[in-house]
């Protein structure tokens, strides 16, 4: 075999293995392979986590739902769906729900009736209690046949007690227990009024159920993601009209959003480690290869081709690559562990089981990152001139420079579009790291520049620093990109930790609305006030609400047919919520037209949220007729909004300006944050005003805030796994001029310096790349954390300059005390030494 | 051989319309003072560089019509060097070392050849000792035996006492004078030191890039 002469394949592999142990004992690798350890053990380690972290975060969030996904459909479910089901081996179950009048004691209430078979609920927890008082407890089974479970607005209104009768149809049940908490109640508004459950068994024997009549036959179906996955791809497919598919993020949009946001930090965290890792990895590979240069040429010499040297290289570095790989990803897959445990308390579903696919991206991103930076320099050191070693000062080849790092910047870049998941997200950290990169060397060449057309009045110490740091260019060029790029991801990482979680949290305060009142008549909102102020409690704000069907775009009659989407159709068949207001609520920002003025009165304006303006295709200057009780209304939309959905308070799709919508019909409604010790004034008010609907949103609530809490908590364990990422990367960007250091000190001590000087020389040089360093690093991370709070993450956040200061004089700071620990042997080594080692 | 090299500004001629032969088997020097292309020819000679005119034949090989890879295998098979700065692997123990070339040659037994030299330069002791820990003589030590266990037909000594006392240098070339009597490689050596020059039977001297002088003796 020509390409490695007359080596076998085996023989060549043996050799580099050999060469491998030789350089690894001699430490040559060590850099390397921890690099790559860290790099490949954080990337699993977040990503193992962030997996489990998003698939618990959406099981919890399915417990609202009481399963993973539901079908809804207006007619008995086909066999087909329960057959897929059963396929995929989910687990699932069904129920009939339906609007029935239940009768006790000659009262007869309106009830929402649901018939369920064994099973339910598949997610989240059912409770109930058997007395009066008693605690409540999750049974282990449905309603028995024969009897009901009911909730206590039921037992209130009708007047009944744990052990009566109440009549629902032709049959009679005995009144089993009392729901103190059940899935489903919360996740959607339309089940407003009081609940009955009773066993699938009973259903025919009621004879409720006649054509005709106004039933949802729902199915839920619950198991592993990619079964679930695969079950909406096959309802998705066979749905009819009157079916849907729905998860816990259609069913509430608080939830989706805050899923959607949490994923969204989760996803940045690993984006940071990913360029931490990166910039440690390219270091480390960049020292291996130049200490390798005389190695090569020495080679040469002895007969190596260079073909030869390449396969041995590019064998050591696989075998590397391998090996550290897998090291990082055990160590992923132990610490992911801990990071469950820590998280146990705080989750209330068990953890599910850490997938595989994380070991496999570990492993690819530890492969990408080791060949994409060590490839180009390796081909670079195939044509070191064998003159080397005859005259030493016969230097690098020129694709050391910048050049060689293309394919590894490439690498890392498809790293960290692959790693984002969201192209936007990813697309703006790429932005950040190329632009820091660029301004960071060209600011740098400038700086070195301007300083020495400056340095010549300055002391010796400086004046030798910045003729060292203007010879060694090319390393002081990265040593400064490497260094900001580190201290970037490590500040924005901070700034995430802190400021932009704790604007997410603020968005949800403590106080955060936790009841909504439904259904307000207009002659009722002046006695309500005083029912609140009757009780100290601040009356809250009540918004005008009017239901309309949207009947024309621009005088075209409109209707579900039109749409492809399932949502727009849903939004075509149903009656939109439109309301008045004469100033914008604080959450909401127009992001097209702008917001009515006091002119604006009584003209026939709508202000639209964004979202449902693109689902339904709907423009600024487009006119909407709404049917609203028979009478039409047309108005232009002058203005689009988005609405923070997760901040629990009132908010409208449709708005109009006053004097438009007050004189048809409709009500009013609020939102208002009740603490647990007061949700008596609930009964209270339910009580003095039966019509009046109160939706607990208490639970989804919690739900919110019990996700930003577990994102805080996996923020912080990855921000462990970035310091040290971090700080490897400070000890390879010191290290990376090591060699030359040492070679110049020993020059220096030979001409008469003191070790003082030395030292003064070397603080000055790591004070001056730690500053550059920290200054990019601070303003390229304030810029990418604005951007990103304002396109991304959807928080508010504003540009802080004390940042820059900082990291200006950390930047300087830390680099000067690490290159001082890290250059101490520098120092001592006597200069003898080192003119023999480099003789 | 002419070899010229551009600074930018003027052209350098470092040799000049030198022309020689050598016999197999033969001992020859190359004497010359700082700057009068010694290592220039070396480096010509070993096709460690190219010429700007002229060509080099091996054994009938035209050095230069070979590749870069073509070369590095005519000096494997054929070529040994001792350099004046050793030139030993750092990573690598003094076997090690040894063992490089002839593990790049596919050499079975790399190992025992590698030992078995080392102890003939007198390293025995010595064989997992890395080059830090060696003295300058025993480096050179190392490096000749490296030189020979290939069982080169053609041996290059780039100054090989330059880095060490004279004591030292002294030992380290009636190593190399009595291996290559045993071994009859054809040895080059470029020293600028007229003693150790006249220990070859042929001297050529170099001035200036030209060939001044060619005594056998």
């Amino acid at each position: 075999m020509s390409a490695v002469d007359r080596l076998s394949a085996g023989a060549v592999l043996r050799l580099a293995a050999r060469m491998l142990g030789r350089d690894w004992r001699a430490g040559e690798q060590r850099v390397l392979a921890v690099a790559l350890i860290v790099a490949v053990a954080s990337l699993t380690t977040v990503a193992f986590f962030a997996d489990r972290v998003g698939r618990t975060l959406t099981r919890e969030a399915n417990q609202l739902l009481g399963a993973d996904l539901v079908v809804v459909s207006d007619a008995p479910i086909a066999e087909s769906f329960r057959s897929e089901a059963r396929r995929l081996g989910l687990a699932a179950t069904e129920a009939v729900r339906f609007p029935s009048m239940t009768q006790a004691k000659g009262r007869a209430l309106l009830t929402e009736v649901k018939a369920v078979s064994a099973g339910y609920p598949l997610r989240g927890k059912l409770r109930i209690r058997e007395g009066a008082a008693g605690p409540d407890f999750e049974p282990a089974r449905i309603p028995a046949p024969g009897s009901v479970w009911v909730d206590d607005r039921l037992l209130r209104r009708l007047d009944v007690s744990i052990g009566d009768r109440v009549a629902l149809g032709e049959r009679e049940f005995t009144v089993a227990a009392m729901v103190s908490e059940e899935p489903e109640s919360s996740a959607g508004f339309l089940n407003l009024g009081p609940r009955l459950m009773f066993n699938m068994d009973d259903l025919a024997s009621t004879a409720l159920v006649q054509v005709g009549s106004r039933v949802s036959y729902r199915m839920f179906v619950a198991g592993d993601m990619q079964d679930v996955a695969a079950f909406r791809d096959y309802a998705a497919r066979t749905i009819r009209p009157g079916q849907r598919v729905e998860d816990i993020r259609e069913a509430r949009p608080e939830i989706n959003s805050a899923l959607t946001r949490a994923e969204r930090f989760l996803g940045l965290s690993a984006l940071l480690t990913v360029i931490l890792a990166g910039v440690a990895v390219a270091l480390a590979a960049r020292r291996y290869l130049q200490r390798h240069l005389d190695a090569c040429a020495i080679m040469r010499c002895l007969g190596a081709s260079q073909t030869l040297i390449l396969t041995l290289h590019v064998l050591q570095f696989a075998i590397i690559g391998l090996i550290a790989s897998a090291i990082g990803c055990a160590i992923g897959f132990l610490c992911q562990y801990l990071l469950a445990a820590l998280l146990a308390p705080i989750v209330s579903v068990s953890l599910p089981a850490p997938g595989w696919l994380p070991v496999l991206q570990g492993l690819i991103a530890g492969f990408v990152l080791l060949l994409g930076f060590a490839l180009p320099p390796l081909i670079a050191l195939k044509k070191v001139p064998t003159l080397r070693v005859l005259r030493r000062d016969l230097g690098a080849p020129d694709s050391f420079g910048l050049s060689a790092y293309l394919l590894g910047g490439a690498a890392m870049s498809g790293l960290i579009l692959w790693q984002a998941q969201d192209p936007k997200l990813g697309m703006y950290v790429l932005g950040g790291v190329l632009g820091t990169i660029v301004a960071s060397a060209v600011l740098t060449l400038l700086v070195l520049r301007l300083l020495s057309s400056f340095s010549r009045g300055a002391g010796l110490n400086w004046r030798f620093g910045l003729a060292n740091l203007r010879r060694r260019t090319m390393g002081t060029v990265i040593q400064v990109i490497a260094l900001g790029l580190g201290m970037m991801a490590l500040i924005l990482l901070t700034l995430v930790r802190s400021d932009l979680l704790e604007s997410w949290q603020r968005s949800l305060p403590p106080d955060a609305p936790n009841r909504f009142l439904v259904n307000i008549q207009p002659g009722q909102v002046g006695e309500i006030a005083d029912f609140f102020a009757g009780r100290q409690l601040q009356p809250p704000a009540l918004f005008p609400m009017i239901r309309g069907r949207l009947v024309e775009v621009n005088g075209k009659p409109v209707s579900s047919k039109d749409y492809v989407e399932d949502r727009a159709r849903r939004l075509i068949d149903r009656e939109f919520n439109l309301s008045w207001a004469e100033k914008m609520q604080p959450d909401n920002v127009i992001v097209a037209g702008r917001w009515f003025a006091a002119s604006d009165t009584g003209k026939p304006l709508l202000s639209v949220e964004e979202g449902i303006a693109n689902t339904l295709g709907l423009k600024l200057g487009d006119d909407l007729t709404y049917d609203i009780g028979g009478s039409r209304l047309t108005a232009k939309i002058s203005s689009l909004r988005t609405v923070d959905w997760d901040s629990f308070r009132v908010n409208f799709f449709v708005i109009a300006p006053p004097g438009v919508l007050e004189r048809y019909p409709g009500s009013f409604v609020t939102s208002l944050h009740l603490p647990a010790s007061q949700s008596v004034v609930m009964d209270e008010i339910v009580k003095r005003f039966p019509s009046l609907l109160v939706i607990d949103v208490a639970a989804i609530l919690a739900q919110v805030q019990r996700m930003m809490d577990q994102v805080v908590r996996a923020i912080e364990f990855v921000f462990l796994f970035s310091l040290a990422a971090g700080l490897l990367v400070l000890f390879a960007a010191v290290s990376s001029t090591h060699d030359e250091r040492v070679f110049d000190a020993a020059v220096m001590r030979t001409l008469g310096a003191a070790s003082a000087q030395l030292r003064a020389v070397q603080v000055s040089e790591f004070l001056l790349i730690g500053a550059l360093a920290g200054l990019f690093a601070a303003v390229g991370a304030t810029v990418v954390g604005f951007v990103l709070a304002r396109q991304v993450l959807n928080v508010p956040y504003s540009i802080d300059a004390w940042v820059w200061l900082v990291g200006l004089v950390a930047g300087a700071t830390g680099v000067a005390i690490a290159g001082l620990l890290g250059t101490a042997k520098v120092l001592r080594t006597p200069p003898m030494q080192v003119f023999r080692a480099s003789a | 051989m002419t070899k010229q090299v551009s600074t930018g500004i003027t052209t350098l001629t470092i040799l000049q319309d030198v022309s020689l032969e050598i016999a197999a088997g033969e001992a020859c020097a190359i004497l010359g003072a700082s700057g009068s292309g010694k290592t220039t020819l070396l480096a010509l000679l070993a096709g460690l560089d190219v010429p700007t005119a002229g060509e080099v034949h091996i054994n009938g090989a035209n050095l230069f019509a070979l590749d870069e890879d073509g070369r590095a295998r005519l000096r494997r098979n054929q070529v040994g060097f001792v350099f004046q700065s050793f030139q030993l692997l750092p990573a690598l123990t003094a076997l090690e070392n040894v063992m490089l070339p002839l593990e790049l040659a596919g050499n079975d037994g790399a190992r025992e050849k590698a030992a078995a030299w080392l102890a003939r330069v007198g390293l025995a002791e010595r064989l997992e000792h890395y080059p830090r820990q060696l003295s300058g003589g025993e480096q050179q030590r190392v490096a000749v035996a490296r030189a020979f266990a290939a069982e080169p037909r053609l041996l290059f000594a780039d100054e090989p006492t330059g880095n060490l006392d004279s004591a030292t240098g002294e030992e380290i070339i009636s190593l190399m004078f009595a291996l290559n009597r045993e071994s009859r490689t054809t040895l080059l050596l470029v020293t600028h030191d007229e003693a150790i020059a006249r220990r070859c039977p042929r001297q050529l001297k170099l001035a200036a890039g030209r060939l001044t002088s060619d005594e056998r003796r």
